[in-house]
């Protein structure tokens, strides 16, 4: 099963580049190089994985990772930064991100927490189906 | 030099390197000198001064207080002394013009006039009367002086110019001091007569030995020849020699001060006129100044003890401002080194992140690229030639890592530079950072636990550095726990002024050897798994920096547990960078 990844950065360079290797390991990748096209593509399909650069021009990772935690709090969103710190990273957290790399990023690190993102929103969408069952089997009472 | 360096100010050997151009300005020592002089010059010199005039006002006044009694002493007693002996002549006067020649040569009405002398006046011991050939022919008194010549004395010869006479004090043939007072009466003839009475010394002395003399002195008559006519208490019997000259004739009294055996006696003198006699009043000069100077030798006492007081005040209040201007300025100049120290670190600090973000994100790009090298070579799995290229892909990560730790030191520098102090849950940061390993502790199924004490306050401390520290120890935890442990977060207050935080892991646990070294910096077990051996050596630097201290218990196979304590208040932990002023 291909992990399906959305990959936010403004660096073009870096974000072609991240996209093909991902590919090359299976992945079925799509790119965004603002946060405004993440959001818009963002609407028309769903992700396993979000990646998203925290320092953006326009609207930075935080305020990118909150708008998307708002429209689908089961979305598994990455940060990806050039500049860590801790106080940045626990903000990240609270609002719902599920980890938090350092630029330059191994990149079997990073796939290593796709697939764990994936594994965590698989188990969550199995829960909701089968809390869906439950009640449709509860309501209907065949 | 040991009782000095226990006394010397602060400020003594202070010299500011700092303050540059306006060094003049806090050079304390002349400060304090210049305090201590100026006012010990304006608070004494008044008081000298006074004391000075006061003390020769003193003395002089005393001195003419000492001249005017001794001079007032002198007149008086002369003019008792004058009237004493005029009395008796003018009697001899009134007897010579009352009885005439003839009757004063029956020596029977001689006898009924001695009588009557001694009687009147008392004193007169005998009374003669000599012709003007010096022949006494009449004489009554105790002794047989009749047909006696005086012609070749001097007294005699004095007299035939003269109207009377009084003579020295001398013995005679009775010895007994006395004198003699001789009036002469010119008879109409051009012949005279003269009518001679000797006096006992008695009432003399007595009246002047009655004269009350202070400064143990001494009131006498001598002669001109300084013998003595009557007693002296200071220089013997009547008729001995006075060790002092006589002074000069002077028709007034006259106060003079002699020096004679190393003393120096105050000396009144008065000729008395119509006599050989000089009235003399000596008083010991030391005796009458005693007063004087025991009230000058409290005065000088009371001006020393004055002196110093006023030096003591003036030291201690001078040595205490200047301490205080010293302090004061040692303040201000730490003040100033900590703000500019503290804006410096502030501005690298900027620069470093700036320059680190700046670089890491092209670096990224280069790691991805030389990653896709080698995806790409690697996928294509082609042979041989293809060997170097993935050796130089290598490299270039490599050299990435590099960089990439430098960059990650500069940002981790750049973020240590201010120490924000707010008050902050510790449980709410033990769950923050948690929150980071949340997921990776569902899927090893790492059981973690956080128990924090009711008791436990809120703790003024850095967010950030208590974020790293905690951070950096669950990760230690997570990389020595297998699938399936389990990590206690415990805190609990241990005493008034802190609180301790626990973590307790169930892994692999540190060999004994290690765990002295385990906050060395570039120690590490897992070296070859990528560690830096920073982690704990950083963490333990985080905990001294927030004023907490760390320690670590482990058994190999069984755990580890990492012990932190944490002050609640920074205050009274943190001490400043810069004990002292520093220039530059």
């Amino acid at each position: 099963m291909t992990e399906k990844v959305l990959i936010v950065d403004d660096e073009k360079g870096f974000l072609d580049v991240l996209a093909e290797r991902m590919q090359s390991r299976g992945m079925e990748v799509t790119t965004a190089t603002s946060a405004k096209e993440a959001l818009q593509k963002l609407e028309v399909e769903t992700f396993d994985a979000i990646v998203l650069d925290l320092m953006m021009p326009e609207m930075g990772g935080i305020e990118a990772l909150q708008r998307i935690k708002e429209k689908n709090p089961d979305s598994e969103v990455i940060l990806l930064t050039g500049q860590p710190s801790v106080s940045k990273g626990v903000e990240a957290m609270k609002l719902g991100a599920s980890d938090f790399l350092i630029k330059p990023a191994d990149i079997n690190e990073l796939t290593e927490k796709i697939k764990l993102a994936k594994a965590h929103r698989m188990i969550l969408v199995e829960k909701k189906t089968a809390k869906k069952m439950k009640d449709i089997l509860r309501t209907k009472g065949w | 030099m040991t009782l000095w360096s226990s006394f010397k100010p602060a400020f003594w050997d202070h010299e500011d390197v700092a303050s540059g151009p306006y060094k003049h300005l806090f050079n304390f020592r002349r400060m304090w000198k210049l305090a201590v002089f100026s006012t010990a010059a304006v608070a004494l010199a008044p008081l000298i001064f006074m004391t000075v005039v006061d003390y020769n006002v003193n003395q002089q006044a005393i001195e003419s207080d000492i001249y005017y009694q001794t001079a007032r002493l002198v007149s008086n007693t002369r003019r008792s002394i004058s009237f004493f002996l005029s009395e008796r002549r003018s009697a001899l006067n009134f007897i010579d013009k009352d009885n005439s020649y003839q009757a004063l040569g029956d020596p029977l009405r001689v006898t009924a006039l001695l009588e009557n002398l001694k009687k009147g006046f008392g004193g007169f011991t005998d009374l003669g009367v000599i012709d003007d050939t010096g022949l006494q022919h009449t004489y009554v008194g105790p002794y047989n002086l009749a047909g006696k010549n005086y012609s070749d004395q001097d007294w005699f010869k004095e007299l035939r110019s003269g109207e009377a006479h009084i003579s020295d004090v001398f013995l005679g043939l009775r010895q007994q001091p006395h004198l003699v007072v001789s009036v002469k009466h010119d008879l109409p003839t051009g012949c005279f007569y003269v009518l001679r009475a000797s006096i006992d010394t008695q009432q003399f002395n007595d009246l002047i030995s009655e004269v009350e003399v202070s400064g143990k002195g001494d009131i006498f008559l001598v002669n001109t020849e300084g013998v003595l006519q009557t007693a002296s208490r200071l220089f013997g019997s009547t008729l001995g020699r006075i060790p002092v000259t006589v002074p000069a004739f002077s028709d007034k009294t006259r106060v003079l001060e002699i020096k004679s055996a190393g003393e120096e006696f105050i000396t009144g003198y008065a000729y008395i006129s119509g006599t050989p006699f000089v009235l003399m009043a000596v008083k010991k000069k030391s005796e009458l100044l005693k007063p004087w100077n025991e009230t000058r030798k409290k005065l000088v006492v009371f001006l020393v003890l004055s002196i110093t007081t006023i030096l003591m005040v003036i030291l201690g209040v001078s040595t205490y401002l200047v301490n205080q201007i010293h302090a004061a300025d040692h303040k201000r100049v730490m003040t100033l080194h900590k703000v500019e120290y503290a804006n410096k670190m502030a501005s690298l600090g900027r620069l470093s992140a700036g320059v680190a973000h700046e670089i890491n994100n092209p670096l990224a790009i280069i790691n991805e690229k030389a990653g896709l090298i080698k995806d790409l070579i690697s996928l294509r799995n082609e042979t041989a030639a293809d060997d170097k290229l993935l050796g130089l892909a290598d490299s270039v990560l490599a050299s990435v890592e590099r960089c990439a730790n430098v960059t990650k030191r500069l940002l981790s520098f750049a973020r240590h530079m201010d120490v924000r102090l707010q008050p902050l849950d510790i449980e709410e940061i033990l769950r923050e950072v948690l929150g980071f390993l949340g997921r990776e502790a569902e899927y090893r199924s790492i059981e973690v636990h956080v128990a924090v004490n009711p008791d436990v306050p809120k703790i003024e401390s850095d967010r950030g550095r208590l974020q790293e520290i905690f951070l950096n120890l669950f990760n230690n935890a997570f990389a020595a726990l297998g699938d399936g442990g389990r990590l206690d977060v415990t805190a609990r207050r241990s005493d008034a002024q802190s609180i301790t935080v626990n973590v307790r892991d169930t892994g692999c646990g540190i060999a004994q050897a290690d765990l002295k070294r385990i906050f060395e910096p570039f120690f590490s077990t897992k070296t070859e798994r990528g560690g830096t051996g920073l982690g704990l050596s950083i963490t333990y630097g985080l905990v001294q920096e927030i004023g907490g201290d760390i320690s670590v218990e482990s058994q190999v196979g069984q755990g580890t547990e990492f012990t932190i304590r944490l002050p609640l208040t920074l205050e009274s932990v943190r001490k400043p960078k810069h004990e002292s002023p520093v220039g530059g």
